[in-house]
C-alpha cells in the first residue's frame, strides 16, 4: 500500500501506453508516439502523449507564436538586432502599447504602437481559441465543462487589462506592456496614477480569493495525502461510496475546527475561489479611471481608509504665489 | 542514476540560490521610524554602506586684518563680486582653485595668466555664471538649502566639472523607427535605479514646468485631470532617481497610503518639492544658457550643455556633504537676500533669464568675477 509520506509522488504505471478512444471520423489525427518518463512519473501521469490538437488547437497556437513573435523580434529590434543584449536585457525589453496621442483608433503606425496592437489580436484570438478548445475537448469526453468558464475568468482579467478598459478609457496607452519587467513597472505606476489600488474593494476581494485559494489548496492538498493510505485520492468515488478515507478526512477538519467540507464541497470552493480571484479583479480594474479615478480619496469619503494624524505638510502650490 | 540526480539538483539549488540571492546585501540592517505606527514608514540603512563623513577643505589661509577696497577698485572687469572686499575676493579665487580647478592647471583653468581681466578662456564666463547661481541658490532657494547654504565645493568636491551631471538623451527622439530606439524607457539604466521606467525624466522635469502629480485631487474622473499611466511611469522614474540621489526609501517623504497627500507626507516632501523647482531654475536659466559658451565636449550628445540633477549635490546622502555648511568660508557666495523663489508674491518665479548675460534678478547687489582663480581641464565625465 502506497503511503504517501513523501515529497513526490510514488506510484507509476507502466504497461501498454493508453491511446483513448477513437475519434469521430474526420477528426485531426492524436499526434505523437506514446512514451514513458521516469523522472515526470514523479510528478504527474509518466506516460506522454499522444496530443490531440485538432483545428482549434493548431489555429490556437499559430496565433499565439505570431503574438509570440511579434514581441520578441520587437524586443530584438529595440536591441539593434544585437543577440548578446537582447539575452542581457531581456528582463527589460518590452513591446509598448501606443501613446495617449493616438486614443483607441484602430489604425496606429507600426512602430508607434501598431506592433502592439496585431500583437493583441493574435494573443486574444489565440487564447480564445483556446478556450474554445477546452470547452470542446470536454464536451467530446463527456466532461463537465467547469475548466473552460474557470478559464474564461482569466480571460476576462486578460481582456480587462488589454483591451475593455483601455476602449473604455478611450485609450490604447492604458494598456498593459508586454514585457517583463515593464509590466511590472506598469502594475506599480498604475496603482500610483489611481490613488493606491489597495483602496480599490474588488482588488481586496481579488486578493481576498487568491489567497485563499492557495489556502484551500494547501487544506486539500494536504488532507488527501494524509488519508493516502485510505485510498483518499479516488476523491471522487468517494464523494457517493464514503469510504474511510473520507470520514478521517472530515472528522479531523470538524473535530479541528468545528466544520468540514465534504468531498464534493471542497472542490466547489477551490473552483469558486479560482474563479472569482480573476472575476473580482477584472471588475476592480475596469472600475479604475472610469469610474474612481483615486481610490485613496473615494475610500476616505467611504470611511474605509485609515485617517492618521496629520504631520501638519501644506501642499506648497497651494501657498500664495507658488510656481509650477 | 538516482545519485547523479541527486547531486545535480543540490548543485542546481545551489546556483538557483547564489543566483535569486546575488543581490542582496548580507548583514542587519538598521531601520528608522520616521512616520505614523503602523504606516511602514522605516528608513532602512545598511550601516556597512554609509558614505563616509565628507572631507571638507581646509581653508587656504586667513583673511588679513585688512581686507583692502571693493574688488571692482582693485580688479578689472569684476561683474559679480565687484562689491566683496579685494581680500575676500582673493580668497574666493583660492577657494575655486581648490574646490574645482585641476591642480595642474590653477589659476589658468580659466584665466589667462598673461591678463587676468580677460574674458577669453569659455571657463571664466562659466565660472562667472556658476558663482551668480550659487548666490541665486543660496539667497533665493532657501526652502530647499535652508542655512546650510552651497559652495562650488557641494557640487564639484575637487572636480573641474560636478561628477554626476546629465544632458537630454537622443533614443527618444525619433519615433518613426524601432530598430535600435526604446523610447527612452526599457533598459537598465542608472537614472532610475536600473528600472525599466522611463529613463529621460530629467529633460522632463529637471526643466520646463511639467507636472510631476499624477494621481487626482477628485475621486471621480474628471475632464480637468486627463493623465495617462505612462505619465505615472515618467514619474515613476524620477522618483526613483530622488531615492537613489538621496539615499531613502519612498516613505522618507511620502506615506505609501497616498502618494499624493500632503497631510500625510513628511515636511521632508516640502523641501524636495523646492528641491525640483531649485534644479529647474539652475539648469533653465543658468546651465541652458551657456549653450552658446561652452565646447563640444562639454555638452552631451544633442548639444546642450550637462546640466544638474538631486545626485549633483546629494551624491546619496538625503543633506550633501553630510549635511556640514560650508558657507562661513566663503560669505560672499550668500549673495543678496530677498524673498525665497517659488513663493514670490507677484512677478513669476522661476523664469530667470535665459543666458548668462542676462541673468539673475535677484543677483543685482553683488557680483563677482574673475580674478585669479583656476584651473584646467578635466576630461568631462559625460553623464551614463
Amino acid at each position: 500500500m502506497a503511503q504517501y509520506q513523501n515529497i513526490f509522488t510514488q506510484v507509476q504505471l507502466r504497461g501498454p501506453a493508453e491511446m483513448g478512444p477513437d475519434l469521430p471520423k474526420g477528426s485531426f489525427p492524436r499526434i505523437g508516439n506514446p512514451g514513458f518518463a521516469w523522472l515526470l512519473g514523479k510528478i504527474g501521469n509518466a506516460q506522454i502523449g499522444p496530443i490531440y490538437l485538432g483545428g482549434l488547437g493548431t489555429a490556437s497556437l499559430l496565433c499565439g507564436i505570431i503574438a509570440f513573435e511579434i514581441i520578441g523580434l520587437n524586443m530584438f529590434a529595440s536591441v539593434g538586432w544585437d543577440p548578446v543584449q537582447f539575452v542581457r536585457q531581456l528582463f527589460w525589453l518590452s513591446l509598448e502599447p501606443p501613446g495617449p496621442e493616438w486614443g483607441f483608433r484602430a489604425m496606429v503606425p507600426l512602430n508607434e504602437g501598431g506592433w502592439f496592437i496585431i500583437t493583441g489580436f493574435f494573443f486574444s484570438a489565440s487564447v480564445l481559441l483556446w478556450w474554445a478548445r477546452t470547452y470542446l475537448r470536454a464536451r467530446e469526453l463527456g466532461m463537465g465543462t467547469h475548466v473552460s468558464w474557470a478559464f474564461l475568468s482569466a480571460i476576462w482579467l486578460m481582456a480587462v487589462l488589454g483591451f475593455i478598459r483601455p476602449m473604455m478609457m478611450g485609450s490604447w496607452a492604458e494598456a498593459v506592456p508586454y514585457g517583463i519587467f515593464p509590466h511590472l513597472d506598469w502594475t506599480a505606476a498604475f496603482s500610483i496614477r489611481y490613488g493606491n489600488l489597495f483602496y480599490n474593494p474588488f482588488h481586496c476581494l481579488s486578493i481576498v480569493f487568491l489567497y485563499g485559494s492557495t489556502l484551500l489548496f494547501a487544506m486539500h492538498g494536504a488532507t488527501i495525502l494524509a488519508v493516502g493510505r485510505y485510498g483518499g485520492e479516488r476523491e471522487i468515488e468517494q464523494i457517493t461510496d464514503r469510504g474511510t478515507a473520507s470520514e478521517r478526512a472530515a472528522l479531523f477538519w470538524r473535530w479541528t475546527m468545528g466544520f468540514n467540507a465534504t468531498m464534493e464541497s471542497i472542490h466547489r470552493w477551490a473552483w469558486w475561489f479560482a474563479v472569482l480571484t480573476t472575476l473580482s479583479g477584472g471588475i476592480g480594474i475596469l472600475l479604475t479611471g472610469t469610474v474612481v479615478d483615486n481610490w485613496y480619496l473615494w475610500a476616505m469619503q467611504h470611511g474605509y481608509a485609515p485617517s492618521y494624524p496629520t504631520t501638519g505638510v501644506v501642499d506648497p502650490a497651494t501657498l500664495p504665489g507658488a510656481t509650477p | 542514476m538516482i545519485g547523479y540526480i541527486k547531486k545535480a539538483t543540490i548543485a542546481g539549488s545551489i546556483a538557483v540560490l547564489s543566483l535569486a540571492l546575488g543581490g542582496c546585501e548580507i548583514g542587519p540592517k538598521q531601520s528608522d521610524q520616521l512616520g505614523y505606527r503602523g504606516t511602514g514608514m522605516n528608513q532602512v540603512n545598511n550601516p556597512r554602506l554609509k558614505i563616509p563623513a565628507a572631507v571638507i577643505p581646509a581653508k587656504p589661509y586667513d583673511l588679513p586684518a585688512d581686507l583692502g577696497p571693493l574688488s571692482s577698485v582693485s580688479y578689472k572687469n569684476v561683474q559679480v563680486l565687484g562689491n566683496v572686499r579685494t581680500e575676500e575676493f582673493n580668497l574666493l579665487m583660492a577657494q575655486m582653485n581648490q574646490w574645482i580647478a585641476p591642480p595642474e592647471q590653477g589659476c589658468n583653468y580659466c584665466h589667462n595668466p598673461e591678463n587676468m581681466a580677460s574674458d577669453e578662456k569659455y571657463t571664466k564666463v562659466v565660472a562667472r555664471r556658476m558663482l551668480q547661481m550659487t548666490q541665486q541658490i543660496n539667497s533665493r532657494w532657501s526652502n530647499h538649502v535652508k542655512q546650510t547654504g552651497v559652495t562650488c565645493y557641494t557640487c564639484h568636491r575637487g572636480n573641474a566639472v560636478p561628477a554626476n551631471i546629465w544632458a537630454v538623451k537622443p533614443g527618444s527622439i525619433n519615433p518613426s523607427t524601432i530598430t535600435g530606439n526604446k523610447f527612452g524607457q526599457n533598459a537598465p539604466d542608472i537614472d532610475v535605479s536600473y528600472a525599466s521606467l522611463p529613463n529621460n525624466a530629467f529633460s522632463t522635469y529637471f526643466q520646463g514646468k511639467s507636472q510631476i502629480r499624477v494621481a487626482s485631487d477628485s475621486r471621480l474622473p474628471s475632464p480637468n485631470h486627463v493623465v495617462s499611466t505612462k505619465d505615472a511611469e515618467k514619474t515613476y522614474g524620477l522618483m526613483m532617481h530622488m531615492s537613489t540621489g538621496l539615499g531613502v526609501n519612498c516613505t522618507f517623504c511620502h506615506n505609501t497610503d497616498s502618494f499624493r497627500s500632503w497631510p500625510n507626507s513628511r515636511p521632508q516632501r516640502v523641501t524636495a518639492y523646492y528641491g525640483i523647482r531649485m534644479v529647474r531654475d539652475v539648469n533653465e536659466g543658468y546651465i541652458n544658457g551657456l549653450a552658446s559658451v561652452m565646447p563640444a565636449h562639454r555638452k552631451g550628445p544633442l548639444g546642450d550643455p550637462y546640466k544638474v540633477n538631486c545626485l549633483t549635490c546629494h551624491q546619496g546622502q538625503n543633506k550633501p556633504l553630510g549635511g556640514v555648511s560650508m558657507i562661513s568660508m566663503a560669505p560672499s557666495l550668500k549673495g543678496p537676500v530677498g524673498p525665497p523663489a517659488g513663493m514670490e508674491p507677484a512677478p513669476a518665479a522661476a523664469a530667470p533669464a535665459e543666458d548668462g548675460a542676462a541673468a539673475a534678478p535677484a543677483v543685482a547687489a553683488a557680483a563677482v568675477s574673475g580674478a585669479p582663480a583656476s584651473t584646467g581641464p578635466k576630461k568631462s565625465t559625460p553623464a551614463h
